[in-house]
């Protein structure tokens, strides 16, 4: 039965019902509901909690406890993110899983607590050092969030990577009707590379992301980037509702997909025919859905809650097929479909 | 339907609670629900916002910083502050005991309701004035029977305070009751 | 013939990659052999650092973790957290622990986590090619300390063990030397106890050992001990600043 969950605390209680056995993370808003019910639930669910001393020694915390085999997750916010990124990137080279969410704030800097989506970069670039990714999922629901949050764990085990939750401010803050419906558990081996003291029993695992050796270390930059190609190939995923005959399509994820949902009813209210593309994984980008649209399509237009990021990687989809338009607000500030919609007339040359 | 409503006053007031427990009315009833609280810097102010938004299709923002149809005010600068959020043809719920100016607007309606002197005189807690502006609220939707009210107040409150919905269900009743349009 | 010697099995037959006269090796094989005499190198995880022991995990026979520079205790953290059952240890040079560091082993002596730390005080940065230290002397000279370390521009050399020793969490404390015979056996009962007090549960464990650097110091091995001796000793007093097991 569905009830009413606020976002952070619907991918805590999603996290527990999916084995996560840790949790490690530093107080940041607007994601505090998650360590505040982690603090709880861990100790019912006989977990571990820890409140970190930073968010730096919180990921380095999912390090070892990663290293140790346990389902782990941490969760912040932004600048908080921020301060994990040498960690995740040691995670991506050590090839260990573990679950980040990240509760998108307003930047640069200590910026505001309001709901942003600037930080697509943070996620699907990173600001870790070397060649690494992180497949990342973006809900738009709570009740996605919870499905997402479960599939994450099972994604990272299954490929042995740090995979990331993100969310904008709005959809950890909101209350919406959710259910948290259990999945199969990925079955993962930890004896495989755990460092968890049982060396007595299954000999030596090492952790260890150090290779001095040129030859070695570019083996070692090859075989991961075997693992993001079978990520690719594997994991994408999106929502599509273009159809054949369409001449706009406006692209949007999380929250805000929901805003440009209601604007496109809207146009096509108005004979603007108008489909929407919301990527669900922002990483691995879905490619194929901007390179399948219908010959129809004249124009492009994507939404975010940002000065304009993902709109990068629609171009980049798009390999100048066909003019990508944008639009965003930021600050905390959040558009109200008649402003996308206004966009969209703009671009189809003043409406019908 | 597309119910817009926001309700705001000080912390402690109860105004995200009464938004959580309308929120779980239309839960209830199987239509699309979201419930957003204030968050921002506002929050360490002492005040409180929450949005709810009930509609049969999909609810884009969750946040009412417009075309309210209900706003309710709690207190004095909640009123200055939304009054111009609600739509044309909307409501205001007043809450007369703290709110001493009437509506500044003359396209919008309003309900008032002596709310926290009802809580504080006639119910002996102040806690529950925000129920008594649940029941003013309420004498829009007659269609919500005391048994789904009882029922939410039920799945919110929990076995440890259930001593407390007779008194919550008596103030939302006086709110009802004494509601002026 | 009969064996009178031979390596720990604590150790695995790779070779250290360690210079000539520094005491590195000698704090692993005294490592390694308190493992094996308290039985709990199959239970072992060793944590190593960035620094001249970046390549620890290497040479442990049993799990190893490499950490991120100063991370080490953070990563403990996570390992024991998950698995109480393992005997986690991290080994850390003094810019790892006192200087990038510093917030991650205050805090775990401070949460009391039940880990042992071997901290290599030789007070410069070895791998990075002999730079200050946090806990480079007054006048020493380093190559970012060309004039030698001077008080108004450095600040005092930091003392580890006197600092955790102010935190009210911390359990055992001691610092020793592995400069001359005598000392080392002093070094390796201190292991052993701090160990043995990680499988009894007591909480947070760190063994502070002034060691050499040759070529840091640009010093010879034998001189090396005499600097530890005769610069160090001095300022860096050894002793015991905590023991929460003692009578």
């Amino acid at each position: 039965m569905k009830t009413l969950m606020k976002g952070n605390e619907a991918v805590s209680a999603a996290a527990i019902a999916a084995g996560c056995k840790a949790f490690f993370g530093y107080p940041i808003t607007p994601q505090n509901e998650i360590p505040e019910y982690m603090s709880a639930k861990m100790a019912e669910s006989g977990g571990v909690f820890v409140q970190a001393e930073s968010e730096i020694a919180a990921i380095n915390m999912i390090y070892g406890g990663a290293a140790a085999g346990a389902r782990v997750m941490t969760s912040s916010s932004s600048p908080g993110i921020a301060l994990k990124q040498e960690g995740i990137s040691y995670l991506c080279a050590a090839r260990l899983p573990c679950l980040i969410v990240s509760v998108m704030r307003c930047g640069p800097g200590l910026g505001g607590i309001l709901p942003s989506q600037a930080d697509y970069f943070q996620a699907t670039r990173g600001g870790g050092n070397g060649d690494y990714n992180t497949p990342v999922y973006a809900p738009n629901s709570i009740q996605e969030a919870t499905d997402l949050v479960q599939k994450a764990f099972n994604v990272a085990e299954q490929y042995r990577t740090p995979v990331m939750v993100v969310m904008d401010g709005l959809l950890g803050q909101m209350m919406e009707p959710a259910e948290i419906k259990p999945i199969p558990r990925f079955k993962n081996d930890t004896d495989k590379y755990a460092t968890n003291g049982e060396s007595g029993r299954r000999g030596r695992n090492i952790v260890n992301s150090l290779n001095l050796q040129a030859a070695a270390l570019e083996q070692s930059n090859l075989r991961l980037a075997e693992v993001y190609k079978e990520i690719i190939k594997n994991e994408v995923m999106y929502e599509s509702t273009v159809e054949d005959g369409d001449e706009l399509v406006i692209a949007a994820y999380g929250t805000p997909s929901r805003i440009a949902q209601n604007a496109v009813a809207e146009l096509r209210a108005r004979g603007i025919k108008t489909g929407l593309i919301r990527p669900v994984t922002l990483w691995p980008f879905p490619d194929l859905a901007f390179q399948s649209l219908p010959s129809s399509v004249k124009n492009v237009l994507v939404c975010e809650l940002s000065m304009g990021q993902m709109v990068q990687d629609v171009r980049l989809a798009l390999n100048g097929k066909l003019p990508v338009h944008f639009y965003g607000r930021t600050g905390g500030v959040i558009f109200e479909p008649e402003e996308i919609v206004e966009k969209a007339l703009e671009i189809a040359g003043g409406g019908q | 339907m597309n119910e817009r409503i926001l309700i705001a006053g000080f912390g402690g007031q109860g105004a995200l609670t009464a938004g959580q427990l309308i929120a779980s009315l239309y839960l209830n009833r199987g239509v699309n629900v979201t419930w957003m609280p204030s968050y921002g810097a506002e929050m360490r102010g002492g005040t409180a916002n929450c949005s709810v938004i009930a509609s049969d299709g999909v609810i884009g923002s969750p946040i009412v910083s417009a075309n309210a149809g209900i706003v309710m005010a709690l207190n004095s600068p909640s009123l200055d502050k939304f009054e111009p959020v609600a739509a044309p043809g909307g409501t205001v719920i007043l809450n007369t005991s703290i709110v001493t100016r009437g509506l500044k607007r003359g396209d919008v309606k309003s309900i008032k309701i002596d709310a926290s002197n009802i809580a504080v005189n006639e119910l002996k807690n102040i806690k529950v004035a925000n129920m008594v502006m649940l029941g003013a609220y309420l004498t829009l939707h007659p269609e919500f029977t005391d048994d789904e009210i009882e029922r939410v107040l039920n799945d919110r409150f929990g076995a440890k305070a259930a001593a407390l919905i007779p008194l919550n269900m008596k103030a939302i009743a006086s709110g009802k009751a004494n509601a002026a349009r | 013939m009969a064996v009178i010697y031979e390596k720990s099995k604590g150790l695995n037959e790779r070779a250290l990659t360690y210079c000539p006269g520094c005491t590195h090796g000698i704090v692993h094989k005294l490592v390694a052999e308190t493992l094996v005499e308290l039985d709990v190198l199959g239970r072992a995880v060793a944590i190593a650092p960035v620094g001249c022991s970046v390549f620890a995990y290497d040479f442990f026979n049993c799990d190893g973790v490499q950490a991120a520079h100063g991370r080490a205790p953070a990563v403990a953290t996570g390992i024991k957290r998950c698995a109480p059952d393992s005997i986690v240890f991290t080994y850390q040079g003094d810019g790892d622990l006192a200087a990038i560091g510093t917030a991650e082993t205050v805090h775990a002596a401070h949460r009391g986590e039940n880990i042992t730390v071997i901290f290599i005080n030789n007070a410069i940065y070895g791998m990075t090619g002999g730079q200050l230290a946090p806990t480079t002397l007054i006048d020493q000279k380093t190559s970012t300390s060309p004039f030698g370390r001077s008080q108004s521009a450095q600040g005092l050399p930091i003392k580890v063990c006197e600092m955790l020793a102010a935190i009210p969490s911390s359990f055992y404390l001691e610092r020793t030397s592995v400069h001359d015979v005598p000392n080392i056996r002093k070094t390796k009962k201190a292991i052993k106890k701090a160990f043995q007090y990680q499988i009894e549960n007591r909480g947070f464990t760190m063994v502070e050992i002034l060691s050499t650097c040759p070529t840091g110091w640009n010093l010879t091995p034998v001189d090396s001990m005499g600097f530890v001796k005769d610069q160090m000793m001095p300022y860096y007093p050894l002793g015991v600043y905590k023991d929460g097991g003692a009578e």
